[in-house]
């Protein structure tokens, strides 16, 4: 990108004044001239939604001529069975996945950062191991299990794993947030006659919030996008998910109703966008904090 | 552990072990509770799952019938009589080694130059961060096939300039691109890792290297980029495997055949071809372990090389 000469201009610590303005205004001028090319997609999928049919094709601006919502109204019932369905389904899977890991990570994390037992290391190693596992080397044997349980064509199959604590990266997030929290706490409580479980609830999950909090809008986030899992085990349209019906509508109609396309495509962002809009400091952090040792 | 022997004593042993056990219960039952729907998960989900897809591997399944044992002949036909598997590895590894390292670089780049303390830097991240947050949708799939359409945004815009561009999706040449450009443009995420890594280097070491006379761009190769190799480690890791796994772009921009010419055939779009559309579940587990073997091969060779360029302090 364009930030090359910012970097070369700044030598030493005499650096004049009105260097260092040229400097900073180049900086910003580079930055968000990478920021609208970033977001200029995004903008123009947005505006193309609003637009008559026969404009989207014809024009790389991000201001239609005139604004109509039409194609939301045809995409909504473009195919046999309506996004309201979608969305539903979507949003059913969504929170359960979401209560599946808050609930099962944080026991499992609870265990491995304040409880003491033999193998608790073993255990460790095994939980981070499995974080570096593709998914495709469990993925037929879960299928045949799950098909032999005759759960194929429900929503169990991308539920229940959630409540075994199957993405390992959130215990890991919450083991790094729990070690955080004073000893002194549990010791005091112990002290007081209070047990293991008492302290998980009374004391580890209200001072976790921020992490509790960073899984749940990850995990909605991740489960709302997921792609692969819907395709595999629901094949019913009235199962289906907002993203299968969106890659059914991109089949099905082809070319014929870009706007309707797009107008779907668009809300379905808009749950993650609100995420992105309230808690982005929260998983800013959330992400950065992963990056870091402890 | 005095438990064995006192249970070898005799008559009452029984009670002795019960209470041995019982010993053990009140030491380690509390974790083990606690890690009891993670152990299932373990157990049910992958390590039993992963010994299953190992002998799978060696036998022919199509899900109907029972598998039957056919030996090594599913990896002897991938390395020696499947042209799609190694076409397949070629796209995948072009991929890796392309979208990888980029992303990187754009995602540091950004991070040094937020780095300096800039004005709106908060404002800036969220900006640069939003396209991790969306990209792995559907929808940005959907928008990406459009954009670099024939008659796309892409094109739209190199008409302004007078440049007919091609079908960048439909034409083997450029349609892996795409998907590496998709890549990329997600860089928000590694980015946010390494602000917070240069958060940590400490300022004095810069006042003093400055007081020497060092040049900024040798303090960047002297202090910072030293001293951060351990995020650029993790962020290496992280973002290697997500390329192995990366599936719904290639699947939604080719439709789920990873044409034009098998051009963006993944190999885990491969897998899922094999598995889920002929029921060559044999197969198809050999290919999942090959792929489990790459990764752990590339994971390893990571870790073992890290000792020689990755700054650990403590």
């Amino acid at each position: 990108m364009t930030d090359a000469p910012a970097k070369m201009t700044v030598v030493t610590g005499e650096t004049p004044l009105w260097r260092k303005r040229l400097v900073s205004v180049l900086s910003h001028v580079a930055l968000l001239a990478a920021s609208i090319l970033m977001l200029y997609p995004l903008l123009w999928m947005l505006s193309a939604s609003f637009r008559p049919e026969t404009e989207i094709f014809t024009s790389a601006s991000i201001w239609p001529s005139e604004w109509s919502i039409d194609a939301y109204f045809r995409g909504w019932n473009g195919l046999r069975t309506s996004f309201s369905v979608f969305f539903k389904n979507s949003f059913i899977i969504a929170f359960l996945a979401v209560a599946g890991n808050v609930l099962a990570c944080s026991l499992a994390a609870y265990a491995f950062a304040r409880l003491e037992f033999k193998g608790r290391k073993f255990w460790f190693a095994l939980m981070l191991m499995t974080l570096m596992l593709p998914y495709q080397v469990t993925l037929i044997p879960q299928y045949v299990l799950f098909r032999q349980l005759g759960w194929v064509d429900t929503i169990l199959p991308l539920v229940v794993p959630k409540f075994l604590a199957s993405d390992a990266f959130f215990i890991f997030l919450m083991v790094q947030f729990f070690r955080g929290i004073p000893k002194e706490l549990d010791e005091a409580a112990m002290m007081d006659g209070a047990g293991a479980w008492r302290i998980y609830w009374k004391i580890i999950l209200p001072l976790s919030t921020p992490v509790l909090a960073t899984a749940a809008i990850f995990t909605f986030i991740w489960t709302w996008d997921d792609f692969f899992g819907p395709l595999i085990y629901l094949n019913r349209m009235a199962d289906y998910t907002v993203m299968l019906g969106l890659r059914t509508f991109t089949d099905s109609t082809g070319t014929s109703d870009y706007g309707g396309l797009f107008a779907m495509s668009v809300l379905s962002l808009v749950p993650i966008f609100l995420f992105f809009l309230f808690f982005q400091r929260l998983l800013i952090e959330g992400i950065a904090t992963t990056g870091m040792k402890r | 552990m005095a438990v064995a022997h006192e249970t070898t004593t005799g008559i009452d042993a029984a009670p002795r072990q019960q209470s041995a056990f019982s010993r053990f219960w009140q030491q380690n039952g509390a974790g083990y509770m606690f890690l009891l729907p993670w152990l299932i998960g373990f157990f049910g989900l992958t390590l039993g799952p992963m010994v299953s897809s190992l002998y799978l591997s060696f036998t022919d399944f199509d899900l109907l019938t029972s598998p039957d044992w056919v030996g090594a002949s599913n990896y002897v036909r991938m390395f020696t009589a499947d042209p799609k598997f190694s076409t397949s590895m070629r796209v995948t590894m072009f991929f890796v080694i392309f979208s990888v390292p980029l992303k990187l670089a754009f995602a540091l780049g950004v991070a040094l130059l937020l780095n300096r303390g800039m004005k709106g830097l908060p404002l800036y991240r969220a900006l640069f961060y939003l396209p991790s947050l969306l990209g792995a949708s559907v929808a940005i799939a959907i928008l990406w096939r459009q954009i670099f359409a024939g008659d796309g945004l892409v094109n739209k815009v190199l008409a302004l300039f007078g440049i007919v561009g091609p079908s960048w999706i439909s034409n083997p040449n450029y349609s892996l691109w795409t998907l590496i450009i998709l890549s990329i443009w997600q860089f928000g995420s590694p980015m946010i890792i390494f602000l917070a890594g240069l958060r940590q280097i400490p300022q004095d070491m810069y006042e003093a290297a400055s007081l020497d006379g060092a040049s900024k761009w040798r303090q960047f190769w002297k202090i910072t980029l030293p001293l951060l190799t351990p995020v650029v480690f993790f962020n290496a890791i992280i973002q290697t495997i997500e390329a192995f796994k990366s599936f719904t772009p290639a699947f939604i921009i080719s439709g789920g055949t990873g044409n034009p010419i098998n051009s963006t055939l993944f190999y885990t779009l491969y897998l899922y071809q094999e598995a889920f559309g002929f029921f060559r579940m044999g197969y198809a587990s050999a290919l999942a372990w090959v792929l489990l073997a790459l990764v752990a091969f590339f994971t390893a060779f990571s870790f073992l090389t890290s000792k020689y360029w990755v700054h650990y302090d403590d």
